[in-house]
């Protein structure tokens, strides 16, 4: 699995608050989720964001409400990975039980900038900065993880049980 | 190497003699929590993962507590949507208005939640059950589907943070302060992927509302889950509520730890979260003197019997200030037919403060009470995120019930004892 994209980048604690507000959750519609992605944090986010582009961002990403509505939203806009340097843990397992790639890497969090063009292998877990030349490399997933993430999700690897 | 408390409970639900941090396990659930807000999501991947079945329709409990009443047709739409659910598998814990109340106040006093159970509920603040030496965590809607099907979920054993407590709390010092303070010296990710084990005499001399409020927030630091102990005062609430025996677990005298943290319950003062994080945690003494527009006592994090009581303490006698809008929120429909009972309600219209039926409402943004531009609020709630209680320019104070009862009064932040005497 391979990820290509531009990169938008936030700060340490973005919370699910903030990824998709709690007035938008009286729907479960990806659409309209996807419609209100990042408002509250980066109102220009939607008009942005290019399908594969990437999200960096620092610590305790998605921290907060438990709302799977916000990896969805996320998802739903285009992104292809979140690089992060820390997860919130509720978010870090709705990131792998919808199939949204994620990776944690102090190093890339820390160094990557906004817009800048990012080359992502999962199976190796190298990130490559484009616009730098700089390599990263974070920790790929555990086969157990590997194997839902390939089943599209948590509910792909139940039905292949 | 001993085990915490956290790992034995999940070691025995998981048919293991001993686990270790960082494995990966599966346990099974002895309940599986969702709301009106996350139940949607899970019910359409049950539905899509083809399941035509639950696994046991008494370990299951659906509760419409985020935007009930309807606050609108979507959220009708949602409701409707459990409630379809809840009628075509025979969910024997659902929880419709006029029953049910916030579901983190309602499951422990339902009688659904008893010492050494496993359970996991698509809601952040499920770890509140720990109160009550029950390991419980939030999950998603996806791990709700799936644990509706198999029973089970898989975990990663967490490590954990010891913390001691001595002393006692103070007049006007509740659970809330602690768990306030304890964010405030670690942070909001302070105790990330982590359990927070509280324990020490402190521990025993809280009340079984406080302990649940402490580990209602141990999310906001981070934590997987927060637990407390087994005592005479657990096994007395749940005495009267379940039936089934409670497995009692202690952590081990050799049981690691990856830090160690003391609290003297005496030593706090009233303590108040700025915006816009839970970890920025400041006495009374530094907060006194900032404007309010609204007060909010209630939610999962403070609005059981013992908070309106205590916030009733303090409006008795007094009015809500002018230009201030005091709402008031108790968690469930027994708690609130106690409160009429005692003459709180009477105490709170009196005061000139509105008094709701259960909901989460206001403590998400959600509806019954939203902050406009610049608006500020204190509240007893547990997160003051940008734009979390309304727009995006307005701000979140947290505090105990106290407190905010005070607030009301005085219009500003303000110490209880200021109020009170």
């Amino acid at each position: 699995m391979q990820a290509h994209g531009f990169v938008h980048q936030y700060g340490d604690n973005v919370d699910t608050d903030v990824i998709i507000p709690a007035r938008y959750l009286n729907t479960a519609s990806r659409q309209e989720l996807a419609a209100h992605c990042m408002e509250d944090i980066d109102s220009g986010f939607t008009a942005r964001v290019r399908p594969g582009d990437i999200i960096v961002a620092r610590r305790n990403f998605g921290c907060g409400s438990s709302r799977e509505h916000a990896p969805i939203a996320i998802r739903e806009s285009g992104i292809s990975c979140v690089i992060a340097s820390t997860f919130a843990r509720i978010f870090y397992r709705n990131a792998i039980n919808i199939g949204l790639p994620i990776l944690e890497c102090p190093a890339a969090a820390g160094e990557i900038a906004a817009g800048d063009e990012l080359q992502i292998d999962f199976d190796t877990g190298e990130i490559l900065n484009l616009t730098t030349g700089k390599h990263y490399q974070s920790q790929p997933f555990p086969p157990f993880i590997q194997n839902i993430m390939q089943k599209g999700g948590l509910m792909g690897s139940l039905a292949s049980r | 190497m001993g085990m915490t408390m956290t790992q034995k409970i999940l070691a025995a639900h998981a048919g293991l003699d001993a686990v270790q941090p960082g494995q990966l396990i599966e346990a099974k659930l002895d309940l599986v929590l969702g709301n009106d807000i996350t139940s949607p999501v899970a019910i359409d991947e049950f539905t899509k993962a083809g399941a035509d079945s639950v696994f046991d329709r008494d370990k299951i409990a659906l509760v419409l507590d985020h935007f009930v009443p309807n606050k609108d047709i979507k959220s009708a739409e949602q409701c409707r949507q459990v409630r379809d659910f809840a009628k075509a598998h025979a969910i024997t814990h659902f929880f419709d208005v006029g029953r049910m109340g916030i579901e983190h106040a309602l499951l422990p006093e339902q009688g659904l939640v008893i010492p050494g159970d496993c359970i996991i509920g698509a809601d952040s603040h499920t770890c509140t059950y720990g109160a009550l030496g029950a390991f419980s965590t939030g999950v998603g809607s996806t791990d709700m589907a799936a644990a509706m099907i198999t029973g089970k979920a898989w975990f990663k054993v967490p490590s954990a943070i010891r913390v001691t407590l001595t002393g006692s709390l103070p007049r006007y010092v509740s659970g809330k302060d602690v768990i306030l303070h304890l964010i405030g010296r670690i942070g909001v990710d302070g105790a990330l992927y982590q359990s927070l084990e509280f324990t020490g005499r402190g521990a025993r001399s809280l009340s079984v509302d406080d302990r649940l409020c402490i580990a209602n927030m141990a999310i906001e630091a981070g934590a997987k889950n927060g637990i407390f102990p087994v005592d005479s005062k657990t096994i007395c609430y749940c005495a009267g509520r379940s039936e089934r025996m409670p497995a009692v677990y202690e952590a081990d005298a050799d049981a690691d730890y990856t830090a160690e943290i003391e609290i003297d319950l005496s030593a706090l003062r009233p303590t108040v979260s700025f915006p816009h994080l839970p970890e920025n945690a400041r006495t009374i003494d530094e907060a006194k003197g900032i404007k309010i527009d609204q007060a909010v006592i209630g939610s999962c994090t403070n609005g059981r019997l013992s908070d309106l009581r205590e916030a009733a303490k303090i409006l008795r006698g007094h009015k809500v200030a002018e230009g201030v809008r005091c709402i008031i929120i108790p968690a469930t429909q027994e708690i609130y037919l106690q409160a009429v009972r005692e003459g709180l309600v009477e105490t709170f219209v009196e005061a000139g403060a509105a008094v709701s039926t259960p909901t989460c409402g206001p403590c998400l943004g959600g509806y019954m009470g939203i902050l406009g531009r610049g608006e500020r609020a204190v509240s007893t709630t547990n997160r003051n995120f940008v734009g979390r209680m309304g727009h995006v320019e307005s701000e979140v104070y947290l505090a105990s019930p106290a407190v905010a009862a005070a607030s009301a009064v005085a219009g500003e932040l303000c110490d209880p004892a200021d109020i009170a005497g």
